[in-house]
């Protein structure tokens, strides 16, 4: 792989993270229990479906084929997708789908951060305008793991199994493949064992306040990064892709 | 499971630095900061403002409607407390 290469394929996992967890998120719309937090859920969303464009096309770019954003995102099939396997897991209850936002923004802080210094100026670009976004997003899902978690005895054994279930698919964030090492070699890219520590001071500090437990480092799950995904992510495309695959270059 | 609704906060948001804050709206939230949140969310998505306050309703202590007459109207017949009869020099912009 040259390091071009590895840095679109490293450019289309941001995309496709941000990309799968927004069409996640906006499955919830309208059947949020608070209409205020409906509109946060779907701001973030909206925050999350710009950075995969922005990500969609600098990939696009870089690749140099002619594929614009809409191709990247409606055109490829399950097995092209690089995204976490976490973000394609189904919404279940509000703490579910709180935990997955929680557990993956403490991660993706950071690696935005990290972003922000790499040597490919239009992804450390990205990574400013995202990390701001991304910034209050954590803030939001951190307040909600506190309140629910050290809420009431209902509300603390639910979003403590929420945590346990999602726990199994955080190792594969922090495992280092070639297309990471080689964006860190070339690019100045994130240190994955760095920002591993950095995501466990977090969630660590945010569980005790919360008054919940860490789950045990057991049995972790991975693949996304490969593109072996969970029975879900197929679904999810199916849904999300329907439009651009029936009526291919459709406009409004 | 009976349906406990969220106390509800009034918004004040200071559009840029230097006026003061205004009344937006309102927001449900459990507690202070997810007001705060709300707010944000649902009043300032299209660049509103630079400053946030809220404010439990229910701190609020607002003027009884049926005592209006008594509160307001005294002030209504006495014009000389507006500073109609003075001119306004020019040049001055925010009297």
């Amino acid at each position: 792989m040259t390091s071009d290469e590895a840095l679109i394929a490293y450019t289309l996992r941001l995309a496709d993270n941000a990309l799968i967890l927004s069409q996640r998120m906006l499955e919830t719309v309208a059947a949020e229990p608070e209409l205020e937090e409906e509109l946060a859920n779907a701001n973030f969303a909206l925050d999350f479906i710009g950075q995969a464009r922005m990500l969609y096309t600098h990939a696009g770019e870089l690749e140099g084929q002619g594929r614009s954003e809409d191709d990247l995102a409606f055109m490829r099939d399950e097995h092209e997708f690089r995204s976490l396997l976490l973000l394609e897991q189904p919404n279940g209850h509000f703490g579910d789908a709180l935990v997955r936002q929680f557990l993956f923004e403490a991660f993706y802080l950071h690696l935005l951060e990290s972003l922000t210094r790499c040597t490919d100026q239009g992804l450390s670009a990205i990574a400013v305008r995202a990390l701001k976004e991304v910034q209050y997003h954590f803030r939001h899902s951190s307040q909600w793991m506190i309140r629910l978690g050290d809420g009431t005895e209902l509300s603390h054994e639910r979003v403590q199994g929420s945590l346990s279930d999602a726990w199994r698919y955080t190792g594969e964030m922090f495992v280092a493949d070639d297309v990471d090492l080689a964006m860190q070699k070339n690019f100045d890219g994130p240190d994955l064992a760095d920002i591993q520590k950095l995501w466990r001071r977090d969630v660590e500090k945010t569980v005790a306040e919360a008054t919940l437990t860490l789950p045990d480092d057991e049995w972790m799950v991975s693949g996304g990064k490969q593109g072996q995904h969970s029975e879900h992510l197929g679904f999810l495309l199916a849904e999300m892709q329907y439009l651009q695959r029936s009526f291919p270059g459709v406009t409004w | 499971m009976s349906k406990q609704e969220w106390p509800l906060y009034e918004v004040f948001i200071r559009t840029k630095s230097g006026l003061s804050h205004r009344h937006a709206g309102s927001v449900h939230a459990a507690d202070d900061q997810m007001a705060l949140g709300n707010a944000r969310d649902t009043y300032t998505r299209r660049s509103e403002g630079v400053s946030l306050w809220v404010v439990r309703s229910d701190s609020i202590v607002a003027s009884d409607p049926a005592e209006t007459s008594a509160f307001f109207e005294p002030a209504e017949d006495k014009i000389y407390r507006h500073p109609t009869f003075y001119k306004i020099p020019d040049g001055v912009e925010n009297l």
